[in-house]
């Protein structure tokens, strides 16, 4: 009989890391069939697209870095990645788009830094960046939501406007995005951005089809959609509350008090909270654990972070929207914040 | 709720009954927590390693082929910290070899190796039924000679711990036994409360106590109902119930969990006016006492899938764990783990010959699918699970990266001694990695470094003070020749001074020619000297020869 020296412990817990990024990718799956619902087949292909590229760049690196391939594939956290990616880019952006973001995101952001654990920067959010600042006019085509939208692509227009930037019919997606009345249809934060600088109130912007009772139209869903996921992550105990809680509250905090001052000029904080990014944002991306704070205050600290970031850049910034800006600039806060929210450690404290 | 009893309180209801972290691994204790503890057939061998707790072991009183009763000393402590050895059963020394023991390195110790005769023969016993009588000193001396040190784990000699003269708010009686699997506590508060109680009593006359705490985990309702009737009515002892958490029954988390306060860093619950004892050592100090009788046995959990018949048992001294496992009827597996101690903190067996020893509470044979082996260590993802899990409150993940990278001086800073290995860390890893592995890795590297440290300091001091001898020596050196010279001078300044001497017609080169003159004279007189001892040499090996 051979005897097995191993450490203590000798149990271990259920969770994984690859069981982990499976519960994230089962977690999406409420939001990525409303946002399919309400913006097409070109979910499904982007995210397609994403995975193999992901995957293939992947095992690239590892093999270039002389690691175990299949322990690292089957860790899912490329998956997770390429799927955050693809679902931020407009379902109709042309094919070569998600390939740059995702070869980006697993090549220079994650494995350039050192691999799995390793990367500073939340390497979706880095991806999508990348890509908003080169390509900003492919990657700000929005078709509207099906609801109020002309068009409505069948599975193989949709192919043939990824893979050869027009439909069968030869239109573009510029062209597509024309709304009932010829003027191109923005997406809900984009039309308060545009709306506001043009002189119009936020009350007459919210008459516009883009917006329905609670915030944009089929927009709102899919924001619900991904808050429904991410109860379910934090009921799983794959993320704590923490930094969700701590985005939507340093995003809602603020909305809630700009609106009460300027309910013309500021978007209050339903719209706020239900509009772009925000819910993929809170339980998706900011939580990925890597690149965040790790102690619960410096997670609640990190989240609001993002969300006062989020509320600046769409109130006063550039962009529309600004969650992934907002968790880049995060993410360069990590450090000092886990530094600040290090707990007291047993026995070094004040007697009580 | 039925528990009316006013000395029963229920930590989870009330503010202080917390501590930070913890985990809820699966408890796995109902198969050997339901039966009632057994005793096995005698061994055929007995293996007593000479020191089985924490500090030097003592003087040998036996040799071998010699018999030997039940209960009778083999062993004298020596130091303070010694504690004697007794005989857990009569029979005959057989050997006083080296053998591997029960501690994680397999390294051979000095140990007794004792055939039973199996007569069991008591040898004499100095009961002594109402302690009150006698001095606390002497009862400290008692329990003492009877070998008993902590049977919760650390195995501490416990009269050194009660003797520790400081002022007490409570005595914490622990019977928080927050491993998963194990329940050698457990059957032995179900079985022996009175004792126990007996015992404690004695523990608080000793240390003039009159608040005791005893805790036990809300996972041992039995335990609880029966050390609950033990205590009746006595007014100055207080049940504490407390929710089931690992690592509660920690002596820090319990101390934590019981008044809110924290033992601070580097000092002992006794600084802060706290002692704890495990409810199995109150139960050997009142056989100690009341019955005479030393440390021989204990309370062993024998469990593990691999194990047939999962139970407790009365284990002597010094049984092989070959022995307990032969008659639970276990079969191994191949690369069978055999782990004294639980899963969270024990350690696996280099061979299944080493024996029970102080502090063994629970030998567990899991099977492959029970307790999976650890798959691959992946790249930490800095989930903070370790940190959320820490009962300490470190950060686990920076100090798995900082052991690393070595970096000693940081991972002092972030407090890695305090760490006390509990292991819910690893266990909730979700990328495997074993982080009490890398915790003692580093803390032993840091303890080499300050030795060597130490080590060198002492080397450099000797060899500085080295060269200072060497410096004064030649000062001194120096400085004797410099008043010879002196002293010659004189003399001889004297001496041309002196009316009637040879030198008196030359004083102007008197002191050269004297000088020559001295010389010469010197060199006859050592030339005379030299060959009288010759002489005398020469006549004495003569003398030697006849």
């Amino acid at each position: 009989m051979s005897f097995k020296i191993a450490s203590s412990p000798h149990g271990h817990s259920q969770h994984s890391t690859s069981s982990m990024m499976r519960w994230v990718c089962y977690a999406l799956v409420p939001g990525v069939l409303i946002q399919s619902y309400f913006f097409g087949f070109g979910v499904w292909f982007q995210i397609i697209l994403a995975v193999i590229t992901a995957l293939l760049a992947e095992s690239a690196c590892i093999i270039a870095r002389d690691r175990p391939a299949m322990s690292a594939l089957r860790d899912n956290t490329a998956l997770v990645t390429a799927i955050l990616l693809a679902i931020s880019i407009p379902p109709l952006a042309p094919w070569w788009i998600i390939v740059i973001g995702t070869l980006f995101a697993i090549v220079v952001v994650k494995h350039v830094y050192g691999g799995m654990g390793q990367n500073l920067f939340n390497p979706a959010m880095a991806g999508y960046v990348l890509l908003l600042i080169s390509f900003p006019v492919q990657m700000t085509n929005w078709l509207p939501p099906s609801t109020i939208g002309e068009h409505s692509l069948t599975l193989w227009q949709t192919l043939h406007t990824i893979l050869f930037e027009y439909t069968p019919a030869g239109y573009s997606v510029e062209q597509l995005r024309a709304g009932i009345d010829g003027v191109t249809m923005a997406t809900p934060l984009d039309a308060i951005k545009t709306g506001l600088t043009q002189g119009f109130t936020l009350t007459e912007v919210y008459t516009k089809p883009q917006f329905s009772f609670l915030a944009g139209a089929g927009w709102q869903w899919v924001n619900l959609g991904f808050l429904v996921g991410g109860l379910l992550l934090i009921q799983q105990r794959i993320i704590s509350w923490h930094i969700p809680v701590g985005l939507i509250a340093g995003l809602c905090v603020p909305a809630f008090f700009a609106y009460l001052f300027a309910p013309d000029l500021m978007a209050g904080p339903i719209v706020h909270a239900l509009s772009g990014a925000t819910m993929l944002g809170a339980f998706f991306i900011a939580t990925d654990p890597v690149s965040a704070a790790t102690s619960n205050r410096g997670r609640f600290i990190f989240g609001m972070l993002i969300g006062v970031l989020v509320f600046i850049i769409r109130s006063w910034g550039g962009y529309p929207d600004g969650v992934a800006f907002a968790v880049l600039l995060a993410n360069m806060c990590v450090p000092i914040i886990d530094r600040y929210t290090r707990p007291t450690v047993y026995g070094h404290g004040e007697r009580k | 709720m039925s528990h009316s009893d006013s000395n029963t309180i229920y930590v989870s209801s009330n503010v202080s009954g917390h501590f930070p972290g913890g985990i809820h691994p699966p408890e796995r204790k109902t198969p050997a927590c339901n039966k009632p503890i057994r005793s096995l057939p005698l061994p055929d061998e007995l293996i007593l390693p000479v020191r089985q707790h924490i500090g030097p072991s003592g003087n040998l009183l036996v040799e071998p082929g010699q018999s030997v009763d039940k209960g009778q000393q083999l062993t004298e402590a020596s130091l303070s910290l010694g504690l004697p050895l007794h005989a857990p059963t009569s029979g005959v020394i057989h050997a006083i070899e080296e053998r591997p023991t029960a501690h994680a390195s397999g390294l051979p110790e000095l140990t007794i190796v004792i055939r039973p005769d199996g007569e069991d023969r008591w040898g004499n016993k100095h009961a002594i039924p109402d302690y009150r009588e006698v001095e606390v000193s002497r009862l400290l001396e008692l329990i003492q000679q009877a070998g008993i040190a902590g049977l919760g784990g650390a195995g501490f000699p416990t009269a050194q711990k009660l003797a520790q003269q400081k002022p007490l708010r409570h005595l914490i009686i622990n019977g928080v036994e927050c491993e998963p699997y194990i329940a050698a506590d457990d059957g032995l508060m179900q079985e022996y409360a009175e004792d126990i109680i007996a015992g404690v009593k004695i523990l608080q006359y000793i240390t003039h106590c009159d608040s005791v705490l005893f805790a036990i985990e809300n996972n041992k309702p039995k335990a609880i109902d029966a050390i609950r009737a033990a205590i009746g009515d006595d007014s100055q002892i207080a049940l504490k119930v407390v929710p089931t958490k690992y690592p509660s029954g920690g002596e820090k988390q319990l101390i934590e969990l019981l008044t809110g306060e924290q033992v601070p860093s580097g000092k002992l619950p006794m600084d802060i006016g706290f002692l704890m004892q495990n409810v199995g050592t109150a139960y050997a100090v009142k056989r100690a006492i009341i019955h005479g009788e030393p440390l021989l046995e204990r309370v062993v959990t024998m469990t593990g899938d691999a194990i047939a018949k999962k139970r407790n048992v009365w284990a002597l001294l010094g049984t092989p764990i070959e022995h307990l496992l032969k008659e639970s009827e276990f079969t191994a597996e191949t690369k069978q783990r055999v782990i004294m101690g639980g899963p969270m903190m024990g350690f696996t067996l280099p061979s299944i010959e080493v024996p029970v020893i102080k502090t063994t509470n629970c030998i567990l044979a899991p099977t492959e699918e029970e307790l999976p082996a650890p798959g691959p260590e992946l790249a930490c993802i800095r989930c903070g699970a370790c940190a959320d899990a820490c009962p300490a409150t470190l950060q686990p993940q920076q100090l798995q990266l900082l052991a690393k990278a070595k970096d000693y001086d940081a991972l002092d800073e972030q407090n890695l001694f305090d760490c006390i290995e509990c292991g819910a860390c690893a266990y909730v890893c979700p990328s495997e990695i074993p982080l009490v592995h890398y915790y003692r890795k580093a803390k032993a590297e840091i303890r080499n470094i300050a030795r060597e440290k130490a080590k060198a300091e002492h080397a450099r001091q000797r060899f500085e003070a080295r060269q200072e001898r060497l410096e004064r020596e030649k000062e001194e050196r120096l400085e004797r020749h410099r008043k010879a010279a002196e002293a010659r001078k004189k003399a001889q300044a004297e001496k041309a001074e002196t009316p009637g001497s040879d030198t008196k017609e030359k004083p102007e080169s008197g002191g050269k020619s004297a000088a020559v003159a001295a010389a010469i004279a010197r060199a006859k007189a050592k030339k005379a000297a030299q060959a009288q001892k010759a002489d005398e040499e020469s006549s004495s090996a003569k003398g030697n020869e006849s």
